[in-house]
């Protein structure tokens, strides 16, 4: 039961980007189009998951004093394995995610999961932890990316169901703010509601 | 003139938070009032410039002779973090006053985003080391720029009638879109 509530946290109830506000700048800046959302999403669970199971076995190893840099050192070598994969397998993702692949380094869900939950609990325990807060992140960004391409560019995964141009301003840099200030009064609403 | 363009286009046409989103975090975080958003301001223009410098030799100096550029995160991101742990242990020492007034943003910046941004980006556009310090410095003026504008709309919104749901959270990030929307104008100055 703890491991279900564990896993299902990170969707709604402790959901990393529309109730805990964290992560922001890649959240607004890679989701032009659902895919680069999605991509970005799950590169980011990828970190995550390592890098809480990888801090959760060091816990007991790691002085209490200079954790803080130990844990950026843990992370910062997951997101260079990750780097060096995506530069092999998937260049054109690589590409058009750019400079936010490296910034995974200082992306808040990352260093606040080992902080507040890796750092106490079991290896098995913090990869759920992991899992769930990264597939809920993933599911934000993709929710965002897509509401921004429906309206941006009048398309969905790629697939355009209208011709001619769209709302562009939904693609470029104030839509991102004003999408996602909309989605948070949203979600605020639905939570409320089911409380 | 070179100089004029590169700080003209950091700081309003391709503004590092309005247009690029980086330092969103502290952008939301420490925007409720001018006064310290001033503070967060100096404070990272002050360790951005510093942070780039450091990094481009590093970079310059030791990973590229020894072909280490896969260690270019890691490298980075400690490096950061040690300056940033250097200038508060100085500051303290040299001048009490400044470490006051910057003390408490000084711990946060290190995952501050746009600092180890704008050092990537400096090396990924190959600048030499005088166009980075600059590049570095504007970027740092454009956020201070950014967050202080925002700050005081913030602090007239605390004085409106906002509806029940948009309160907090959701109204300042439609007033930062309508803020990047005015930075959009400066499209083509450069």
């Amino acid at each position: 039961m703890a491991n279900w509530n564990n896993l299902t946290k990170g969707f709604f109830k402790e959901n990393p980007v529309f109730v805990l506000l964290l992560g922001c700048c890649p959240t607004l800046a890679t989701t032009t189009s659902a895919i680069n959302g999605l991509s970005m999403g799950l590169a980011t669970t990828f970190v995550l998951i390592l890098s809480n199971m990888c801090i959760s076995l060091l816990k007991n190893f790691i002085p209490n004093k200079v954790h803080i840099p130990c844990y950026i050192v843990v992370i910062a070598s997951f997101v260079t394995v990750l780097q060096l994969l995506m530069q092999a397998y998937l260049p054109s993702i690589y590409e058009t995610l750019g400079l936010f692949i490296p910034l995974i380094v200082v992306n808040c869900i990352v260093l606040g999961r080992a902080e507040a939950f890796a750092c106490k609990n079991s290896i098995g325990a913090s990869a759920i932890d992991g899992i769930s807060m990264g597939l809920g992140y993933s599911m934000a960004l993709t929710i965002l990316g897509s509401i921004r391409e429906i309206l941006g560019s009048g398309s969905i995964f790629g697939w355009k169901f209208i011709g001619g141009d769209a709302i562009l301003v939904f693609v470029l840099a104030p839509g991102a703010f004003i999408a996602m200030g909309y989605l948070i009064a949203i979600m605020n609403r639905l939570l409320k509601k089911s409380k | 003139m070179e100089y004029l363009l590169i700080f003209i286009s950091a700081i309003f046409v391709n503004n590092i938070v309005l247009t690029q989103f980086l330092g969103i975090c502290p952008f939301l975080g420490v925007s409720k009032k001018i006064s310290t958003s001033l503070g967060m301001g100096a404070a990272v223009i002050f360790v951005i410039t510093l942070a780039t410098i450091v990094t481009w030799l590093i970079q310059h100096y030791l990973l590229n002779p020894f072909n280490l550029g896969f260690l270019q995160t890691i490298a980075f991101i400690l490096v950061i973090a040690a300056l940033v742990q250097m200038v508060e242990i100085i500051l303290k020492k040299i001048s009490p006053s400044l470490y006051a007034a910057l003390g408490v943003f000084l711990p946060l910046i290190t995952t501050n985003c746009c600092v180890l941004g704008v050092a990537i980006l400096v090396i990924q556009k190959d600048f030499g080391l005088l166009e980075g310090t600059m590049y570095a410095l504007a970027n740092g003026v454009g956020f201070t720029l950014a967050l202080v504008v925002f700050a005081g709309l913030r602090e007239q919104l605390t004085l409106s009638d906002v509806p029940n749901g948009m309160k907090g959270v959701p109204i300042a990030l439609v007033t930062a879109g309508i803020l990047a929307l005015a930075f959009m104008g400066f499209a083509g100055l450069v």
